[in-house]
């Protein structure tokens, strides 16, 4: 083989992909965060429209859930990047701005991973709260305490607990989605990798290489998420 | 809404319905079979094999499609060994790239819900077959694999259907299935919102015709769970 080796190119020195691939890697974990902060919005209320939302409200969520839950998440993240790359050029000819502007693609990305992980959160939280026993809000009742209060100290709690199973899950999807937001151009992970191997030519050095990235990231979350969840069920008995 | 753009859109994106399908029903007839393999592996008992099920499935869960397809389509090309070996017609075709790769992530998804199909079979059962007598394959044929087939089947179809979502990833490595189109003819009309809806509802249509038919393979696979309608129509036509 000519050229570097396969440990010049991941190491960060003058030659290496090291630092590059860095920047890449904290941007995928940017864009994952993003996009599960929104999704958590989104499926907060999807959650609240199909537990307690009258029936139109309900109904749309149930719409809702159903198509992101059909649809590729590419078709989406290209919706929201050319839809709003659209929105953009329109109000930029507003204001007298010519030609094509176009939207962000971190925005559009987050936006994207956040509908479709919304969708999948929705469910989540709407089955998290049904595991929380009726017995507990009754109790709460009983010691006199308002709606809110009841919310904030006993429902919403336990069906955060009852939810980091499922959300875990939903973290690792994201994560994963979040390698398609590089079709909007944004440098992350596997974007950089894409730069790099369209530089030097070594395509799968550098694919490798991002594979086991995303490996590693999803595996230290997976033990964190493992820690988090023994920690918030401290008090559930098993068995 | 344009409806004249929408359905000239329809038919172009209908034109691509075959690819996709195609993609999909190849990696996922392909995918299984491999499932199956890398789910008896697991169950085998043998380190060696089970070790294996265990990296791969770890391997390929843990990483994102599009990076495995990358790795398969633009990274092979990379060894010369590669280039001048017997299967080099079939990897420089990005169709074949793309179904190897579906192929082998839907094999490390499915290989799990094939195992926790497999272990749902009550033990009893297959020891009341070896009393009957019955070789280690017929047990199999008969007894463990009718039932891990039902207990898989509703995870399996919700398998089908990422798969079928998965394909839209093909059009990255400029196969021209329906996502592919797509966003062909959003970069060229600027009409997004028109052509996502029509391309929404493709897939939702293709989604919702896959659950129907598991639904329906669920149905006939599960007898036991049927009200026994001719028998009781008899008995109701004589009591007349």
């Amino acid at each position: 083989m000519t050229g570097p080796g396969f440990l010049d190119i991941i190491s960060f020195g003058p030659d290496g992909w090291g630092p590059a691939l860095a920047a890449g890697a904290w941007m995928t974990i940017l864009i994952a965060i993003a996009g599960f902060a929104i999704g958590g919005v989104i499926g907060t209320f999807g959650a609240w429209a199909k537990i307690s939302g009258g029936p139109l409200l309900c109904s749309l969520a149930e719409a809702y859930t159903t198509i992101l839950r059909g649809i590729p998440d590419l078709l989406v993240i290209y919706l929201f990047y050319f839809g709003g790359s659209a929105v953009v050029t329109a109000v930029g000819q507003l204001f007298g701005a010519e030609g094509f502007v176009s939207f962000p693609g971190f925005l559009a990305g987050a936006l994207a991973v956040g509908i479709t992980s919304g969708a999948q959160q929705t469910e989540v939280y709407r089955g998290a709260f049904r595991a929380v026993h009726p017995g507990e809000v009754e109790a709460a009742t009983a010691c006199g305490m308002g709606r809110l209060l009841k919310f904030r100290r006993i429902t919403a709690p336990l069906t955060l607990r009852y939810a980091l199973p499922g959300l875990g899950n939903v973290w690792q999807v994201v994560l994963k989605e979040s390698a398609l937001v590089s079709v909007t151009g944004v440098v992350e992970l596997l974007r950089q990798a894409q730069i790099g191997a369209g530089s030097t030519s070594r395509p799968f050095d550098f694919f490798f290489i991002a594979a086991m990235i995303y490996l590693a990231i999803s595996t230290v979350s997976g033990l964190v998420l493992q820690v988090t969840e023994r920690r918030f069920s401290r008090g559930v008995r098993r068995g | 809404m344009d409806i004249k753009f929408a359905l000239e859109t329809f038919w172009s994106l209908a034109a691509a319905l075959p690819l996709t399908l195609e993609l999909a029903a190849t990696s996922i007839v392909l995918g299984s079979v491999l499932a199956l393999g890398l789910a008896l592996a697991r169950l085998s008992g043998i380190l060696a094999l089970d070790l294996f099920a265990r990296v791969y499935v770890f391997l390929f869960r843990g990483t994102p499609l599009l990076v495995q397809i990358f790795l398969i389509y633009y990274g092979l090309s990379q060894f010369p060994a590669v280039r001048h070996s017997i299967f080099w017609p079939i990897l420089r075709e990005p169709y074949w790239c793309a179904v190897l790769a579906l192929m082998l992530n839907t094999a490390a998804y499915a290989s799990e819900i094939i195992r926790g199909g497999l272990l749902s079979v009550p033990h009893g059962q297959v020891e009341a077959a070896r009393a009957c007598g019955m070789g280690r394959f017929m047990i199999f044929r008969r007894i463990v694999m009718p039932q891990a087939l039902r207990q898989a089947l509703p995870g399996y179809g919700n398998e089908m259907i990422s798969m079928v979502k998965a394909t839209s990833l093909a059009s990255i490595i400029t196969l021209m299935e329906i996502t592919g189109v797509a966003a062909k003819l959003i970069s060229e009309s600027y009409r997004v919102i028109e052509v996502f809806v029509v391309a929404g509802v493709i897939y939702l249509a293709i989604n919702f015709a896959l659950t129907r038919l598991v639904a329906f393979a669920e149905h006939r696979l599960n007898p036991q769970l049927r009200a026994p309608l001719a028998i009781s129509a008899e008995l109701k036509g004589e009591a007349h």
